[in-house]
């Protein structure tokens, strides 16, 4: 159980990071702004809690894997590596500019402190089930690593994800805990008008997977939720993540037109004034 | 005649020369290399024993991976052991992978730089009765567009095998090129491979007039052509090209400036294989002559193979003609 404190620091670092997304976001002129603030609390409890990494050392062998599928909502992941310590703020400037490692979707062979490239859908959670099976096959039942993927809800219309859906039951492999940004929107509007998922966690459950739903926004209750699926013995976990698009920003929030656009100046400055004054009440 | 210093198979004119398909090569090479080599994995979609992986996986059950009939997970899984430090190894037919999971092999393996071995195995016209949706002919095209990958395409059953142990040294992104139908052997155990590098099977007394640069199974075909042609005192020259990626400009310009006239052979679309590299290679060289046989923008259909081979102008009679045609435009 996370003490009031730790809830406090993550929800101030949370804070920071969407700060930082909107900065990255107002000077790359494009990119996604809906679901990076929308995942931000979740990045912020695996960086700042869960995760087994040391941000000096981001080939570290013994290190917990994080693979994130949907590579579009990586300025979320970025402000959260610089935050975390990977590297310099300042770098987060660089988002999408020629020859900056921070690509407008993630490339690992420039940026080794993300595990993959990721950006076309649905293939992150195959390569996530391919490692956890590595260790399983290295340490078969005394494999302690965790393997975690961050998937969104508009990616399971891949065909891909379920084959790696179903892999991951077959192989029952518990070292794997995949997370889903539910935040119901993609590019062309909401995913339950578009292609709907319901019923989502009876899908998961019937390709033998152990499911638990939360509050993305819930450091609590995420935390709870993880810690539940570290102890299921023979089935990968997958944790459906309520979540709220443009989470922290008034005039984003669960607008599915923020989902592949940045703020303008003007915009950007009304988002980090609302998440300064936010930051003063934590 | 036959090259001497290649040490090739002594009864490759004979009417009972071995024959064995190119995909065993793979199969017995990937055994070997796997017991020397504990990081190698191999990963099957429900294709094991059609393309040879079978052996691997008797001997080596706890390194292999069954995923069923799911060829995008096939090699997004494969990216994600070899980003633990697995050398996977996976196959399935060309037409599925990488016909089907393009996408993936391109960002999860090639954009990753990791080291994945993609075989796909009943490439080409010679897959026979099973038809046009099972004969992968733009495989060659789709793999060696993509940066960091490595295309090989051996002749016979002995060079598969030799390329499988090759590649499996190298450790990079690789395609390997398979057929399903039995092949005659060209190669002994004796004839130097190498990646990247092409070899003249068919020597000429003389300079040549024409060259033949081939690949895969029609290699054989091509090699005939040219010992016909012998007899007729047309001088033609064979090329193997074990690998399409990285192609070995060298050899092939050093041909080009003896022969001044080209003939490409291969069972994939004219468009975006071996012919279009060797011809990318040469205009911006020395610009050559070329006559292409190959797929002419056609889907295949059932048949047996050598009747297929024919029926679409890939056989010795279409060798021999492309030939006539590059030495009248020599002439020309």
């Amino acid at each position: 159980m996370l003490t009031d404190e730790k809830v406090r620091e993550l929800t101030l670092q949370a804070n920071l990071i969407r700060q930082s997304t909107i900065e990255e976001l107002l000077l790359a002129k494009s990119g996604h702004s809906a679901g990076p603030l929308g995942m931000t609390d979740i990045f912020t409890y695996f960086y700042f809690h869960a995760l087994r990494h040391d941000p000096k050392r981001p080939d570290w062998a013994e290190r917990d894997r994080f693979v994130l599928s949907n590579g579009h909502i990586c300025p979320g992941l970025y402000a959260t590596l610089a935050h975390a310590g990977y590297f310099p703020l300042e770098e987060l400037k660089t988002l999408r500019k020629l020859g900056s490692r921070l690509q407008g979707h993630p490339h690992r062979e420039w940026l080794s402190c993300v595990e993959t490239s990721s950006g076309p859908l649905g293939s992150g959670l195959s390569q996530a089930a391919g490692m956890a099976l590595s260790d399983k096959m290295d340490y078969g039942a005394t494999a302690t690593r965790h393997i975690y993927c961050f998937i969104s809800d508009g990616e399971l219309q891949e065909g891909n994800s379920w084959e790696g859906i179903m892999f991951a039951g077959k192989y029952k492999l518990n070292n794997l805990i995949t997370v889903i940004d539910y935040n119901n929107i993609q590019i062309e509007g909401l995913v339950s008008d578009v292609m709907p998922l319901e019923p989502l966690a009876d899908k998961w459950k019937s390709f033998n997977w152990h499911v638990i739903e939360v509050d993305g926004h819930d450091f609590r209750a995420i935390d709870e939720a993880v810690e539940q699926a570290k102890s299921i013995s023979a089935q990968p976990t997958v944790i459906i993540a309520h979540t709220i698009p443009g989470k922290g920003v008034s005039y984003m929030e669960r607008n599915y037109k923020w989902h592949g656009n940045p703020p303008n100046a003007e915009q950007a400055a009304q988002a980090i004034a609302e998440l300064k004054e936010a930051a003063l009440k934590i | 005649m036959l090259n001497p210093n290649l040490k090739l198979n002594p009864k490759i004119w004979n009417d009972d020369v071995e024959m064995l398909p190119i995909r065993h090569g793979f199969g017995e090479g990937l055994l070997k290399a796997a017991e020397t080599d504990e990081s190698i994995v191999g990963i099957c979609a429900d294709l094991t024993e059609s393309t040879k992986m079978n052996l691997f996986a008797d001997k080596f059950p706890k390194r292999f991976v069954q995923v069923g009939v799911a060829e995008q997970n096939l090699v997004t899984v494969a990216s994600g052991m070899a980003a633990m430090g697995k050398f996977p190894f996976v196959s399935s037919y060309a037409m599925f992978s990488p016909g089907r999971n393009w996408e993936q092999i391109r960002t999860t393996i090639c954009y990753n730089d990791v080291p994945v071995v993609v075989a796909g195995s009943h490439a080409g016209i010679s897959v026979g009765p099973d038809g046009g949706t099972h004969q992968a002919l733009e495989d060659i095209a789709l793999m060696r567009v993509l940066p960091n990958m490595i295309v090989l395409t051996p002749c016979d059953a002995i060079e598969a095998r030799k390329a499988t142990l090759a590649i499996a040294k190298l450790r990079k992104p690789a395609y390997i090129r398979l057929a399903r139908e039995k092949s005659p052997v060209i190669t002994t155990e004796e004839t130097p491979f190498e990646i990247g590098k092409a070899q003249v099977l068919f020597e000429t007394d003389g300079l040549a007039h024409v060259g033949v640069i081939a690949c895969g199974a029609l290699v054989h075909g091509a090699m005939r052509a040219a010992q016909k042609l012998e007899k007729e005192g047309i001088r033609v020259k064979v090329m193997n090209i074990g690998t399409i990626k990285p192609l070995d400009v060298n050899a092939i310009v050093a041909l080009a400036k003896e022969t001044k006239s080209l003939v490409t052979v291969e069972e994939h679309q004219i468009a975006g294989g071996l012919g279009s590299a060797v011809a990318e290679c040469l205009a911006s060289t020395v610009p050559t002559p070329m006559e292409f046989v190959g797929m002419k923008d056609k889907y295949g259909e059932s048949g047996s193979p050598a009747e297929l081979v024919e029926h679409f102008g890939m056989g010795t009679t279409a060798i021999i003609e492309a030939i006539r045609r590059a030495v009248d435009r020599k002439q020309k």
